[in-house]
Protein backbone atom coordinates (compact mmCIF):
# COMPACT_ATOMS: atom_id res chain seq x y z
CA UNK A 1 0.00 0.00 0.00
CA UNK A 2 1.70 3.41 -1.03
CA UNK A 3 0.25 6.51 0.45
CA UNK A 4 1.25 9.40 -1.12
CA UNK A 5 1.80 13.06 0.56
CA UNK A 6 1.54 10.26 3.84
CA UNK A 7 3.84 12.33 5.92
CA UNK A 8 1.66 15.93 5.69
CA UNK A 9 -1.48 13.93 6.10
CA UNK A 10 -0.71 11.61 8.76
CA UNK A 11 0.92 15.12 10.23
CA UNK A 12 -2.72 16.96 9.60
CA UNK A 13 -4.62 13.69 11.25
CA UNK A 14 -2.47 13.78 14.18
CA UNK A 15 -3.57 17.60 14.47
CA UNK A 16 -7.22 17.07 14.21
CA UNK A 17 -7.04 14.25 16.40
CA UNK A 18 -5.19 16.22 19.53
CA UNK A 19 -7.78 19.06 18.81
CA UNK A 20 -11.28 17.36 18.63
CA UNK A 21 -9.97 15.20 21.81
CA UNK A 22 -8.61 18.25 23.89
CA UNK A 23 -11.28 18.21 26.56
CA UNK A 24 -9.66 15.05 27.42
CA UNK A 25 -6.24 15.70 27.76
CA UNK A 26 -7.64 18.89 29.63
CA UNK A 27 -9.24 16.79 32.20
CA UNK A 28 -6.75 14.24 32.19
CA UNK A 29 -5.81 12.98 35.83
CA UNK A 30 -8.53 15.37 37.26
CA UNK A 31 -11.02 14.37 39.23
CA UNK A 32 -13.81 17.02 39.61
CA UNK A 33 -15.87 17.12 42.13
CA UNK A 34 -19.35 19.55 41.30
CA UNK A 35 -19.20 22.82 43.44
CA UNK A 36 -20.42 22.78 47.51
CA UNK A 37 -23.22 25.43 46.75
CA UNK A 38 -23.39 26.73 50.93
CA UNK A 39 -27.13 26.66 52.02
CA UNK A 40 -25.52 27.70 55.68
CA UNK A 41 -26.28 31.33 56.20
CA UNK A 42 -28.11 32.42 59.33
CA UNK A 43 -31.32 33.31 57.38
CA UNK A 44 -31.63 29.84 56.33
CA UNK A 45 -30.39 28.28 59.39
CA UNK A 46 -33.32 29.47 60.97
CA UNK A 47 -35.87 28.77 58.87
CA UNK A 48 -38.23 25.50 59.89
CA UNK A 49 -38.36 24.22 56.93
CA UNK A 50 -35.35 24.41 54.20
CA UNK A 51 -37.28 25.44 51.29
CA UNK A 52 -36.57 27.72 48.50
CA UNK A 53 -39.05 30.03 46.63
CA UNK A 54 -40.58 27.64 44.42
CA UNK A 55 -38.98 23.52 44.90
CA UNK A 56 -35.50 23.08 44.47
CA UNK A 57 -35.18 21.40 40.90
CA UNK A 58 -37.39 24.28 39.97
CA UNK A 59 -35.23 26.69 41.21
CA UNK A 60 -32.10 25.09 40.11
CA UNK A 61 -33.04 24.66 36.39
CA UNK A 62 -35.19 27.91 35.89
CA UNK A 63 -34.66 30.95 38.98
CA UNK A 64 -33.75 33.11 35.57
CA UNK A 65 -36.33 32.77 34.18
CA UNK A 66 -38.34 33.84 37.44
CA UNK A 67 -36.63 36.49 38.21
CA UNK A 68 -37.00 37.95 34.85
CA UNK A 69 -40.60 37.47 35.05
CA UNK A 70 -40.10 39.22 38.55
CA UNK A 71 -38.09 42.25 36.80
CA UNK A 72 -40.83 42.59 34.35
CA UNK A 73 -43.88 42.89 36.34
CA UNK A 74 -41.80 45.15 38.95
CA UNK A 75 -40.54 47.41 36.62
CA UNK A 76 -43.42 47.72 33.98
CA UNK A 77 -46.40 47.07 36.13
CA UNK A 78 -45.81 47.52 39.73
CA UNK A 79 -46.27 44.11 41.01
CA UNK A 80 -44.05 43.96 44.29
CA UNK A 81 -45.08 40.79 45.67
CA UNK A 82 -45.18 37.40 44.09
CA UNK A 83 -46.99 34.08 45.53
CA UNK A 84 -45.47 31.13 45.44
CA UNK A 85 -47.14 28.08 44.37
CA UNK A 86 -47.11 26.61 47.74
CA UNK A 87 -49.24 29.95 48.58
CA UNK A 88 -46.15 31.55 50.54
CA UNK A 89 -45.75 35.43 49.72
CA UNK A 90 -42.12 37.02 48.89
CA UNK A 91 -41.50 40.27 48.02
CA UNK A 92 -40.24 40.94 45.08
CA UNK A 93 -36.21 41.93 45.00
CA UNK A 94 -33.22 40.57 43.51
CA UNK A 95 -31.60 41.57 46.42
CA UNK A 96 -33.90 41.97 49.61
CA UNK A 97 -35.17 38.66 48.78
CA UNK A 98 -32.61 35.95 47.13
CA UNK A 99 -29.90 37.27 48.74
CA UNK A 100 -31.67 38.15 51.90
CA UNK A 101 -31.43 33.84 52.58
CA UNK A 102 -28.53 33.42 50.11
CA UNK A 103 -26.45 36.03 51.36
CA UNK A 104 -23.41 34.26 50.90
CA UNK A 105 -23.55 35.05 47.42
CA UNK A 106 -19.73 34.15 46.96
CA UNK A 107 -20.30 30.59 47.70
CA UNK A 108 -23.43 29.71 46.16
CA UNK A 109 -24.71 31.71 43.00
CA UNK A 110 -21.50 32.40 42.04
CA UNK A 111 -20.03 28.86 42.34
CA UNK A 112 -22.35 27.61 40.38
CA UNK A 113 -22.40 30.46 37.98
CA UNK A 114 -18.53 29.67 37.63
CA UNK A 115 -18.82 26.42 36.76
CA UNK A 116 -21.49 26.69 33.89
CA UNK A 117 -19.78 29.33 32.65
CA UNK A 118 -22.48 32.16 33.34
CA UNK A 119 -22.40 35.62 33.96
CA UNK A 120 -25.37 37.58 35.00
CA UNK A 121 -24.84 40.69 34.40
CA UNK A 122 -27.30 42.48 37.32
CA UNK A 123 -24.47 43.31 39.92
CA UNK A 124 -23.36 46.81 38.32
CA UNK A 125 -26.61 48.22 39.50
CA UNK A 126 -28.22 45.71 41.77
CA UNK A 127 -26.71 45.91 45.05
CA UNK A 128 -24.49 43.05 46.96
CA UNK A 129 -25.10 43.54 50.69
CA UNK A 130 -21.74 42.52 52.01
CA UNK A 131 -20.34 44.41 49.57
CA UNK A 132 -21.48 47.62 50.85
CA UNK A 133 -21.02 47.17 54.29
CA UNK B 1 -40.33 16.52 -2.14
CA UNK B 2 -39.57 12.82 -1.55
CA UNK B 3 -35.97 13.67 -0.83
CA UNK B 4 -36.89 16.51 1.86
CA UNK B 5 -39.67 14.14 3.34
CA UNK B 6 -37.05 11.15 3.92
CA UNK B 7 -35.02 13.77 5.55
CA UNK B 8 -38.10 14.74 7.71
CA UNK B 9 -39.18 11.28 8.99
CA UNK B 10 -35.37 10.49 9.60
CA UNK B 11 -35.27 14.14 12.18
CA UNK B 12 -38.95 12.33 13.63
CA UNK B 13 -37.48 9.18 13.91
CA UNK B 14 -34.40 10.75 15.74
CA UNK B 15 -36.91 12.81 17.98
CA UNK B 16 -39.27 9.53 18.89
CA UNK B 17 -36.03 7.83 19.71
CA UNK B 18 -35.19 10.13 21.80
CA UNK B 19 -38.17 10.67 24.05
CA UNK B 20 -39.04 7.30 24.14
CA UNK B 21 -35.66 6.14 25.31
CA UNK B 22 -36.07 8.66 28.17
CA UNK B 23 -39.36 7.62 29.18
CA UNK B 24 -38.63 4.04 28.94
CA UNK B 25 -35.40 4.70 31.51
CA UNK B 26 -33.00 4.28 28.74
CA UNK B 27 -31.31 7.41 29.97
CA UNK B 28 -27.82 5.49 30.69
CA UNK B 29 -28.27 4.30 26.88
CA UNK B 30 -29.04 8.06 25.74
CA UNK B 31 -26.46 9.86 27.87
CA UNK B 32 -23.44 7.64 28.54
CA UNK B 33 -23.47 4.07 25.71
CA UNK B 34 -24.51 6.93 22.68
CA UNK B 35 -22.54 9.86 23.05
CA UNK B 36 -19.02 7.30 23.58
CA UNK B 37 -19.83 5.16 20.68
CA UNK B 38 -20.91 8.22 17.96
CA UNK B 39 -17.18 9.61 19.33
CA UNK B 40 -15.60 6.76 18.53
CA UNK B 41 -17.73 6.13 15.25
CA UNK B 42 -16.86 9.53 13.97
CA UNK B 43 -13.22 9.33 14.98
CA UNK B 44 -12.11 6.30 13.25
CA UNK B 45 -14.69 7.31 10.71
CA UNK B 46 -12.60 10.28 9.73
CA UNK B 47 -9.75 9.23 9.94
CA UNK B 48 -10.30 5.82 7.87
CA UNK B 49 -11.88 7.98 5.19
CA UNK B 50 -9.09 10.56 4.99
CA UNK B 51 -6.37 7.38 5.20
CA UNK B 52 -8.14 6.18 2.02
CA UNK B 53 -8.02 9.20 0.16
CA UNK B 54 -4.19 9.22 0.80
CA UNK B 55 -4.08 6.04 -1.36
CA UNK B 56 -5.20 7.98 -4.08
CA UNK B 57 -1.99 9.39 -6.33
CA UNK B 58 -2.40 12.79 -7.37
CA UNK B 59 0.65 12.79 -10.38
CA UNK B 60 0.09 16.15 -11.61
CA UNK B 61 -0.19 19.84 -10.97
CA UNK B 62 -3.67 21.20 -12.16
CA UNK B 63 -3.26 24.21 -12.99
CA UNK B 64 -7.14 25.21 -12.65
CA UNK B 65 -6.08 29.27 -11.70
CA UNK B 66 -7.69 32.43 -11.07
CA UNK B 67 -4.44 34.44 -12.07
CA UNK B 68 -1.47 34.38 -14.25
CA UNK B 69 1.37 32.09 -13.43
CA UNK B 70 4.54 32.73 -13.03
CA UNK B 71 6.26 32.98 -16.39
CA UNK B 72 8.49 35.74 -17.78
CA UNK B 73 9.59 38.51 -15.20
CA UNK B 74 8.06 41.03 -17.46
CA UNK B 75 4.70 39.38 -17.25
CA UNK B 76 2.42 40.28 -14.42
CA UNK B 77 1.63 37.58 -12.62
CA UNK B 78 -1.05 36.56 -9.06
CA UNK B 79 1.07 34.91 -6.67
CA UNK B 80 -2.22 34.22 -4.46
CA UNK B 81 -3.96 32.64 -7.39
CA UNK B 82 -1.88 31.31 -8.69
CA UNK B 83 1.31 30.15 -6.48
CA UNK B 84 4.35 28.40 -7.83
CA UNK B 85 5.77 28.19 -4.27
CA UNK B 86 4.78 26.50 -0.41
CA UNK B 87 4.30 29.83 0.94
CA UNK B 88 1.69 30.61 -1.94
CA UNK B 89 -0.15 27.27 -1.14
CA UNK B 90 -0.46 28.73 2.03
CA UNK B 91 -1.79 32.02 1.28
CA UNK B 92 -4.61 30.32 -1.14
CA UNK B 93 -5.24 27.43 0.90
CA UNK B 94 -5.47 30.09 3.97
CA UNK B 95 -8.04 31.95 2.20
CA UNK B 96 -9.54 29.04 0.68
CA UNK B 97 -10.75 27.49 4.34
CA UNK B 98 -11.23 30.56 5.59
CA UNK B 99 -12.93 32.68 3.65
CA UNK B 100 -13.78 30.53 1.09
CA UNK B 101 -12.53 32.61 -1.98
CA UNK B 102 -13.56 30.27 -4.37
CA UNK B 103 -16.95 30.37 -3.40
CA UNK B 104 -16.72 34.21 -3.72
CA UNK B 105 -16.13 34.13 -7.46
CA UNK B 106 -19.70 31.92 -7.82
CA UNK B 107 -21.46 33.65 -10.81
CA UNK B 108 -24.80 33.36 -11.78
CA UNK B 109 -25.57 32.88 -15.37
CA UNK B 110 -29.00 33.85 -16.64
CA UNK B 111 -30.33 34.18 -20.45
CA UNK B 112 -31.19 37.80 -21.24
CA UNK B 113 -32.85 38.39 -24.88
CA UNK B 114 -30.72 35.90 -26.88
CA UNK B 115 -27.56 35.92 -24.86
CA UNK B 116 -26.18 34.73 -21.75
CA UNK B 117 -25.61 36.84 -19.00
CA UNK B 118 -23.16 36.68 -16.52
CA UNK B 119 -23.69 37.73 -12.86
CA UNK B 120 -21.48 37.87 -9.55
CA UNK B 121 -23.64 35.98 -7.07
CA UNK B 122 -22.25 35.87 -3.51
CA UNK B 123 -25.41 35.07 -1.55
CA UNK B 124 -24.20 31.64 -1.31
CA UNK B 125 -20.61 32.79 0.10
CA UNK B 126 -22.23 34.98 2.41
CA UNK B 127 -24.53 32.94 4.53
CA UNK B 128 -22.16 30.06 3.84
CA UNK B 129 -19.61 31.67 5.56
CA UNK B 130 -22.02 33.12 8.24
CA UNK B 131 -23.19 29.31 8.77
CA UNK B 132 -20.04 28.12 9.28
CA UNK B 133 -18.28 30.17 11.24
CA UNK B 134 -20.94 30.67 13.84
CA UNK B 135 -20.80 26.86 14.25
CA UNK B 136 -17.50 26.76 15.01
CA UNK B 137 -17.82 29.68 17.81
CA UNK B 138 -21.01 27.56 19.17
CA UNK B 139 -18.84 24.55 19.10
CA UNK B 140 -15.89 26.35 20.91
CA UNK B 141 -18.12 27.81 23.39
CA UNK B 142 -19.87 24.35 24.54
CA UNK B 143 -16.36 24.15 25.72
CA UNK B 144 -17.76 25.28 28.86
CA UNK B 145 -19.23 22.33 29.98
CA UNK B 146 -16.26 20.21 29.21
CA UNK B 147 -13.49 21.89 31.05
CA UNK B 148 -13.13 22.27 34.87
CA UNK B 149 -11.77 25.89 34.89
CA UNK B 150 -13.07 27.12 32.04
CA UNK B 151 -10.63 27.95 30.20
CA UNK B 152 -10.28 32.13 30.27
CA UNK B 153 -10.94 32.22 26.30
CA UNK B 154 -13.44 30.20 26.55
CA UNK B 155 -15.69 32.64 28.41
CA UNK B 156 -14.36 35.64 26.36
CA UNK B 157 -15.26 34.10 23.35
CA UNK B 158 -18.74 33.82 24.76
CA UNK B 159 -18.64 37.55 26.24
CA UNK B 160 -17.73 39.09 22.72
CA UNK B 161 -21.05 36.57 21.43
CA UNK B 162 -23.08 38.33 23.79
CA UNK B 163 -21.52 41.42 23.99
CA UNK B 164 -25.16 43.14 23.12
CA UNK B 165 -26.75 41.45 26.13
CA UNK B 166 -30.28 41.38 24.53
CA UNK B 167 -32.87 39.56 26.67
CA UNK B 168 -31.81 37.17 29.66
CA UNK B 169 -30.45 34.89 29.42
CA UNK B 170 -28.63 37.18 26.82
CA UNK B 171 -29.06 36.23 23.03
CA UNK B 172 -25.58 35.08 21.16
CA UNK B 173 -25.25 36.33 18.25
CA UNK B 174 -23.65 33.63 16.51
CA UNK B 175 -26.88 31.53 17.44
CA UNK B 176 -28.89 33.85 15.47
CA UNK B 177 -26.36 34.17 12.34
CA UNK B 178 -26.21 30.50 12.73
CA UNK B 179 -30.47 29.96 12.16
CA UNK B 180 -30.07 32.74 9.31
CA UNK B 181 -27.71 31.00 7.60
CA UNK B 182 -29.17 27.87 7.72
CA UNK B 183 -32.43 29.00 6.81
CA UNK B 184 -30.81 30.54 3.60
CA UNK B 185 -29.21 27.18 2.82
CA UNK B 186 -32.40 25.04 3.45
CA UNK B 187 -34.90 27.27 1.36
CA UNK B 188 -32.03 27.69 -1.55
CA UNK B 189 -32.25 24.22 -1.65
CA UNK B 190 -36.22 24.12 -1.19
CA UNK B 191 -37.42 26.73 -3.21
CA UNK B 192 -35.15 27.04 -6.10
CA UNK B 193 -36.73 24.69 -9.04
CA UNK B 194 -32.66 23.86 -10.37
CA UNK B 195 -31.15 23.55 -6.82
CA UNK B 196 -34.49 20.94 -5.82
CA UNK B 197 -33.65 19.23 -8.77
CA UNK B 198 -30.26 18.22 -7.39
CA UNK B 199 -30.58 17.94 -4.23
CA UNK B 200 -30.70 14.37 -2.31
CA UNK B 201 -31.32 13.26 1.57
CA UNK B 202 -28.11 13.99 2.49
CA UNK B 203 -27.97 17.37 1.58
CA UNK B 204 -31.69 18.46 2.99
CA UNK B 205 -30.55 15.85 5.93
CA UNK B 206 -27.38 17.84 6.89
CA UNK B 207 -28.97 20.72 7.05
CA UNK B 208 -32.47 20.03 9.23
CA UNK B 209 -30.07 17.81 11.45
CA UNK B 210 -28.24 20.80 12.42
CA UNK B 211 -31.37 22.95 12.54
CA UNK B 212 -32.45 20.43 14.95
CA UNK B 213 -29.69 20.66 17.24
CA UNK B 214 -29.72 24.60 17.09
CA UNK B 215 -33.05 24.63 17.68
CA UNK B 216 -33.37 22.55 20.40
CA UNK B 217 -30.25 24.07 21.47
CA UNK B 218 -31.78 27.90 21.53
CA UNK B 219 -35.25 26.12 23.16
CA UNK B 220 -32.87 25.26 26.11
CA UNK B 221 -31.15 28.38 26.43
CA UNK B 222 -34.17 30.62 26.26
CA UNK B 223 -37.48 28.71 26.82
CA UNK B 224 -37.47 25.58 28.56
CA UNK B 225 -33.61 25.82 30.47
CA UNK B 226 -32.02 22.69 31.39
CA UNK B 227 -30.47 22.05 34.44
CA UNK B 228 -26.70 23.29 33.52
CA UNK B 229 -25.34 21.87 36.29
CA UNK B 230 -26.11 18.51 35.49
CA UNK B 231 -24.93 18.82 32.03
CA UNK B 232 -21.67 19.81 32.93
CA UNK B 233 -21.51 17.64 35.62
CA UNK B 234 -22.23 14.72 33.00
CA UNK B 235 -19.99 16.63 30.30
CA UNK B 236 -17.10 16.62 32.68
CA UNK B 237 -17.35 12.77 33.31
CA UNK B 238 -17.26 12.15 30.13
CA UNK B 239 -13.97 13.62 29.19
CA UNK B 240 -12.70 12.14 33.11
CA UNK B 241 -14.08 8.48 31.80
CA UNK B 242 -16.41 8.72 35.07
CA UNK B 243 -19.66 9.63 33.54
CA UNK B 244 -22.84 9.37 35.70
CA UNK B 245 -26.52 9.11 34.39
CA UNK B 246 -27.76 12.69 35.11
CA UNK B 247 -31.03 13.41 36.82
CA UNK B 248 -33.96 16.09 35.55
CA UNK B 249 -32.16 16.93 32.74
CA UNK B 250 -34.98 17.45 30.61
CA UNK B 251 -36.58 16.55 27.20
CA UNK B 252 -35.10 19.03 25.07
CA UNK B 253 -31.42 18.36 26.63
CA UNK B 254 -31.99 14.64 25.11
CA UNK B 255 -33.28 15.51 21.90
CA UNK B 256 -30.23 18.16 21.62
CA UNK B 257 -28.04 15.29 22.46
CA UNK B 258 -29.19 12.42 20.31
CA UNK B 259 -29.16 14.89 17.32
CA UNK B 260 -25.41 15.55 17.94
CA UNK B 261 -24.69 12.29 18.17
CA UNK B 262 -26.39 11.49 15.01
CA UNK B 263 -24.51 14.25 13.20
CA UNK B 264 -21.13 12.86 14.93
CA UNK B 265 -21.85 9.14 13.92
CA UNK B 266 -23.47 9.76 9.91
CA UNK B 267 -20.42 12.68 9.55
CA UNK B 268 -17.48 10.66 8.38
CA UNK B 269 -20.17 8.66 5.90
CA UNK B 270 -21.65 11.83 4.66
CA UNK B 271 -20.65 15.05 2.29
CA UNK B 272 -19.77 16.25 5.61
CA UNK B 273 -16.46 15.13 4.78
CA UNK B 274 -15.51 18.43 3.47
CA UNK B 275 -14.41 19.18 6.38
CA UNK B 276 -11.20 17.27 5.80
CA UNK B 277 -11.42 16.87 2.19
CA UNK B 278 -10.96 20.76 1.43
CA UNK B 279 -7.46 20.09 2.59
CA UNK B 280 -6.67 17.40 0.01
CA UNK B 281 -8.00 19.57 -2.74
CA UNK B 282 -5.93 18.80 -5.71
CA UNK B 283 -6.67 22.19 -8.05
CA UNK B 284 -6.42 24.33 -4.33
CA UNK B 285 -3.20 23.06 -2.37
CA UNK B 286 -0.69 21.95 -5.26
CA UNK B 287 1.58 25.05 -6.36
CA UNK B 288 1.23 25.57 -10.07
CA UNK B 289 5.15 25.12 -10.93
CA UNK B 290 4.67 22.81 -14.26
CA UNK B 291 6.97 24.70 -16.05
CA UNK B 292 9.29 24.62 -13.08
CA UNK B 293 10.03 21.34 -12.30
CA UNK B 294 9.36 17.87 -13.96
CA UNK B 295 6.20 15.91 -12.57
CA UNK B 296 6.68 11.94 -13.12
CA UNK B 297 3.30 9.84 -13.21
CA UNK B 298 3.92 7.36 -10.05
CA UNK B 299 2.01 4.59 -12.06
CA UNK B 300 4.14 4.94 -15.82
CA UNK B 301 4.14 1.43 -16.94
CA UNK B 302 8.30 0.98 -17.33
CA UNK B 303 8.35 0.79 -21.33
CA UNK B 304 11.42 -0.72 -22.68
CA UNK B 305 13.19 2.22 -24.66
CA UNK B 306 16.20 1.77 -26.97
CA UNK B 307 17.26 4.99 -27.53
CA UNK B 308 19.53 6.76 -30.32
CA UNK B 309 23.14 5.97 -28.25
CA UNK B 310 22.15 2.50 -27.70
CA UNK B 311 21.01 2.01 -30.75
CA UNK B 312 24.71 3.50 -32.59
CA UNK B 313 26.31 1.23 -29.98
CA UNK B 314 24.73 -1.13 -31.69
CA UNK B 315 25.21 -0.87 -35.04
CA UNK B 316 28.38 1.63 -34.92
CA UNK B 317 30.75 -1.08 -36.68
CA UNK B 318 28.47 -1.24 -39.51
CA UNK B 319 27.19 2.22 -39.86
CA UNK B 320 30.57 3.07 -40.66
CA UNK B 321 31.27 0.70 -43.01
CA UNK B 322 28.40 1.73 -45.06
CA UNK B 323 29.66 5.47 -44.30
CA UNK B 324 26.81 6.70 -42.12
CA UNK B 325 27.31 9.46 -40.73
CA UNK B 326 28.29 9.12 -36.66
CA UNK B 327 27.32 11.23 -33.16
CA UNK B 328 30.09 9.51 -31.88
CA UNK B 329 33.29 7.95 -33.35
C1 LIG C 1 -28.98 49.02 34.19
C2 LIG C 1 -29.12 48.68 35.57
C3 LIG C 1 -29.79 47.34 35.87
C4 LIG C 1 -29.34 46.10 35.53
C5 LIG C 1 -28.09 45.72 34.76
C6 LIG C 1 -30.29 45.17 36.09
N1 LIG C 1 -31.29 45.84 36.73
FE1 LIG C 1 -32.85 45.01 37.72
N2 LIG C 1 -33.56 46.82 38.14
C7 LIG C 1 -32.97 48.00 37.81
C8 LIG C 1 -33.82 49.08 38.26
C9 LIG C 1 -33.53 50.57 38.07
C10 LIG C 1 -34.95 48.49 38.88
C11 LIG C 1 -36.14 49.18 39.53
C12 LIG C 1 -35.95 49.24 40.98
C13 LIG C 1 -37.25 49.53 41.69
O1 LIG C 1 -38.14 50.11 41.07
O2 LIG C 1 -37.31 49.15 42.85
C14 LIG C 1 -34.74 47.05 38.81
C15 LIG C 1 -35.62 46.13 39.36
C16 LIG C 1 -35.42 44.78 39.33
C17 LIG C 1 -36.26 43.82 40.01
C18 LIG C 1 -37.44 44.06 40.88
C19 LIG C 1 -37.14 44.97 42.06
C20 LIG C 1 -35.96 44.67 42.92
O3 LIG C 1 -35.63 45.41 43.83
O4 LIG C 1 -35.28 43.65 42.72
C21 LIG C 1 -35.73 42.58 39.74
C22 LIG C 1 -36.23 41.24 40.23
C23 LIG C 1 -34.59 42.80 38.88
N3 LIG C 1 -34.43 44.12 38.64
C24 LIG C 1 -33.83 41.78 38.38
C25 LIG C 1 -32.67 41.96 37.61
C26 LIG C 1 -31.88 40.89 37.11
C27 LIG C 1 -32.16 39.41 37.33
C28 LIG C 1 -30.86 41.46 36.44
C29 LIG C 1 -29.72 40.74 35.70
C30 LIG C 1 -30.10 39.82 34.66
C31 LIG C 1 -31.03 42.90 36.51
N4 LIG C 1 -32.15 43.17 37.22
C32 LIG C 1 -30.16 43.80 35.94
C33 LIG C 1 -31.78 48.18 37.15
C34 LIG C 1 -31.01 47.17 36.62
C1 LIG D 1 -36.69 31.73 52.28
C2 LIG D 1 -35.29 31.73 51.95
C3 LIG D 1 -34.93 31.68 50.49
C4 LIG D 1 -35.19 32.62 49.57
C5 LIG D 1 -35.98 33.92 49.70
C6 LIG D 1 -34.59 32.16 48.35
N1 LIG D 1 -34.00 30.95 48.55
FE1 LIG D 1 -33.10 29.82 47.17
N2 LIG D 1 -32.96 28.30 48.44
C7 LIG D 1 -33.31 28.35 49.79
C8 LIG D 1 -33.13 27.04 50.35
C9 LIG D 1 -33.42 26.67 51.81
C10 LIG D 1 -32.68 26.20 49.32
C11 LIG D 1 -32.38 24.69 49.41
C12 LIG D 1 -33.65 23.99 48.98
C13 LIG D 1 -33.53 22.50 48.86
O1 LIG D 1 -32.39 22.01 48.81
O2 LIG D 1 -34.58 21.86 48.84
C14 LIG D 1 -32.57 27.02 48.14
C15 LIG D 1 -32.16 26.56 46.89
C16 LIG D 1 -31.94 27.36 45.81
C17 LIG D 1 -31.39 26.92 44.57
C18 LIG D 1 -31.01 25.50 44.18
C19 LIG D 1 -29.65 25.17 44.74
C20 LIG D 1 -29.25 23.74 44.48
O3 LIG D 1 -28.95 23.06 45.43
O4 LIG D 1 -29.22 23.35 43.32
C21 LIG D 1 -31.29 28.02 43.75
C22 LIG D 1 -30.75 28.08 42.33
C23 LIG D 1 -31.81 29.14 44.50
N3 LIG D 1 -32.17 28.71 45.74
C24 LIG D 1 -31.90 30.42 43.99
C25 LIG D 1 -32.65 31.40 44.59
C26 LIG D 1 -33.03 32.63 43.95
C27 LIG D 1 -32.61 33.06 42.54
C28 LIG D 1 -33.82 33.31 44.80
C29 LIG D 1 -34.53 34.64 44.57
C30 LIG D 1 -35.61 34.54 43.63
C31 LIG D 1 -33.91 32.51 46.01
N4 LIG D 1 -33.19 31.38 45.84
C32 LIG D 1 -34.61 32.89 47.15
C33 LIG D 1 -33.78 29.46 50.46
C34 LIG D 1 -34.21 30.61 49.86
C1 LIG E 1 -27.38 25.32 40.60
C2 LIG E 1 -26.57 26.32 39.98
C3 LIG E 1 -26.97 27.78 40.16
C4 LIG E 1 -27.15 28.47 41.32
C5 LIG E 1 -27.00 27.94 42.74
C6 LIG E 1 -27.51 29.80 40.94
N1 LIG E 1 -27.54 29.91 39.57
FE1 LIG E 1 -28.14 31.53 38.53
N2 LIG E 1 -27.84 30.54 36.80
C7 LIG E 1 -27.43 29.23 36.70
C8 LIG E 1 -27.42 28.84 35.33
C9 LIG E 1 -26.99 27.47 34.80
C10 LIG E 1 -27.87 29.94 34.58
C11 LIG E 1 -28.11 30.01 33.06
C12 LIG E 1 -26.90 30.47 32.33
C13 LIG E 1 -26.99 30.23 30.83
O1 LIG E 1 -28.01 29.77 30.31
O2 LIG E 1 -25.98 30.50 30.21
C14 LIG E 1 -28.12 30.98 35.55
C15 LIG E 1 -28.57 32.24 35.20
C16 LIG E 1 -28.88 33.21 36.10
C17 LIG E 1 -29.37 34.50 35.75
C18 LIG E 1 -29.66 35.01 34.35
C19 LIG E 1 -28.35 35.16 33.62
C20 LIG E 1 -28.34 36.05 32.40
O3 LIG E 1 -27.41 35.91 31.63
O4 LIG E 1 -29.24 36.86 32.25
C21 LIG E 1 -29.53 35.18 36.91
C22 LIG E 1 -30.04 36.61 37.06
C23 LIG E 1 -29.14 34.33 37.99
N3 LIG E 1 -28.74 33.13 37.47
C24 LIG E 1 -29.15 34.70 39.33
C25 LIG E 1 -28.80 33.85 40.36
C26 LIG E 1 -28.76 34.25 41.75
C27 LIG E 1 -29.11 35.61 42.27
C28 LIG E 1 -28.38 33.15 42.45
C29 LIG E 1 -28.17 33.01 43.93
C30 LIG E 1 -29.28 33.37 44.75
C31 LIG E 1 -28.17 32.07 41.50
N4 LIG E 1 -28.43 32.55 40.25
C32 LIG E 1 -27.78 30.81 41.85
C33 LIG E 1 -27.08 28.39 37.73
C34 LIG E 1 -27.19 28.71 39.07
C1 LIG F 1 -22.30 19.91 16.96
C2 LIG F 1 -22.36 20.16 18.21
C3 LIG F 1 -23.35 21.14 18.85
C4 LIG F 1 -23.98 22.22 18.31
C5 LIG F 1 -23.89 22.77 16.89
C6 LIG F 1 -24.80 22.80 19.37
C7 LIG F 1 -25.59 23.94 19.21
C8 LIG F 1 -26.18 24.61 20.25
C9 LIG F 1 -26.77 25.92 20.17
C10 LIG F 1 -26.86 26.75 18.89
C11 LIG F 1 -27.22 26.27 21.40
C12 LIG F 1 -27.89 27.58 21.80
C13 LIG F 1 -27.13 28.32 22.87
C14 LIG F 1 -25.66 28.55 22.65
O1 LIG F 1 -25.27 28.88 21.52
O2 LIG F 1 -24.88 28.35 23.59
C15 LIG F 1 -26.91 25.16 22.28
C16 LIG F 1 -27.20 25.12 23.64
C17 LIG F 1 -26.90 24.06 24.46
N1 LIG F 1 -26.20 22.91 24.13
FE1 LIG F 1 -25.47 22.47 22.34
N2 LIG F 1 -24.67 22.04 20.50
C18 LIG F 1 -23.78 21.03 20.23
C19 LIG F 1 -23.33 20.05 21.11
C20 LIG F 1 -23.73 19.93 22.43
C21 LIG F 1 -23.30 18.89 23.33
C22 LIG F 1 -22.34 17.75 22.99
C23 LIG F 1 -23.90 19.13 24.53
C24 LIG F 1 -23.75 18.31 25.79
C25 LIG F 1 -23.00 18.70 26.76
C26 LIG F 1 -24.71 20.33 24.39
C27 LIG F 1 -25.45 20.93 25.38
C28 LIG F 1 -26.11 22.14 25.27
C29 LIG F 1 -26.82 22.79 26.36
C30 LIG F 1 -26.97 22.25 27.78
C31 LIG F 1 -27.30 24.00 25.86
C32 LIG F 1 -28.08 25.07 26.62
C33 LIG F 1 -27.15 26.16 27.01
C34 LIG F 1 -27.81 27.28 27.79
O3 LIG F 1 -28.91 27.09 28.33
O4 LIG F 1 -27.20 28.34 27.87
N3 LIG F 1 -24.59 20.78 23.08
N4 LIG F 1 -26.30 24.16 21.55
Amino acid sequence: MKLYNGGKIIAGMVAFLIAVTFPFWYGRGKTVSPPDLKLDTPTIEQLKEKRCVEPAAYMRASHMKLLVAWREGAVREGIRSYTATDGRAFQVSLTGTCLGCHSNKDKFCNRCHDYTGSKPACWSCHIIPEEVR
Amino acid sequence: MKNLGISLFAIAVLVTVSVGATSAGWSGLLTIVIPYAALAVFLIGFVTRVFRWTKSPVPFRIPATCGQQASLPWIRRNPLDCPSSLAGVIGRMFMEVFLFRSLFRNTEMEIAGQRPVYGSAKWLWFFGLLFHWSLLIIVVRHLRFFLEPIAAWVNTLAAIDGFFEIGSPTLYLTDAALLAGLTFLFFRRAVAPRLRYISLVTDYFALLLIMGVATTGLLMRHFFPADLLAVKNLALGWVTFAPTIPKGVGPVFSIHLLFVCALLAWFPFSKLMHMGGVFLSPTRNLANDNRMNRHVNPWNAPVKVHTYEEYEDEFRDKMKLAGLPLEKE
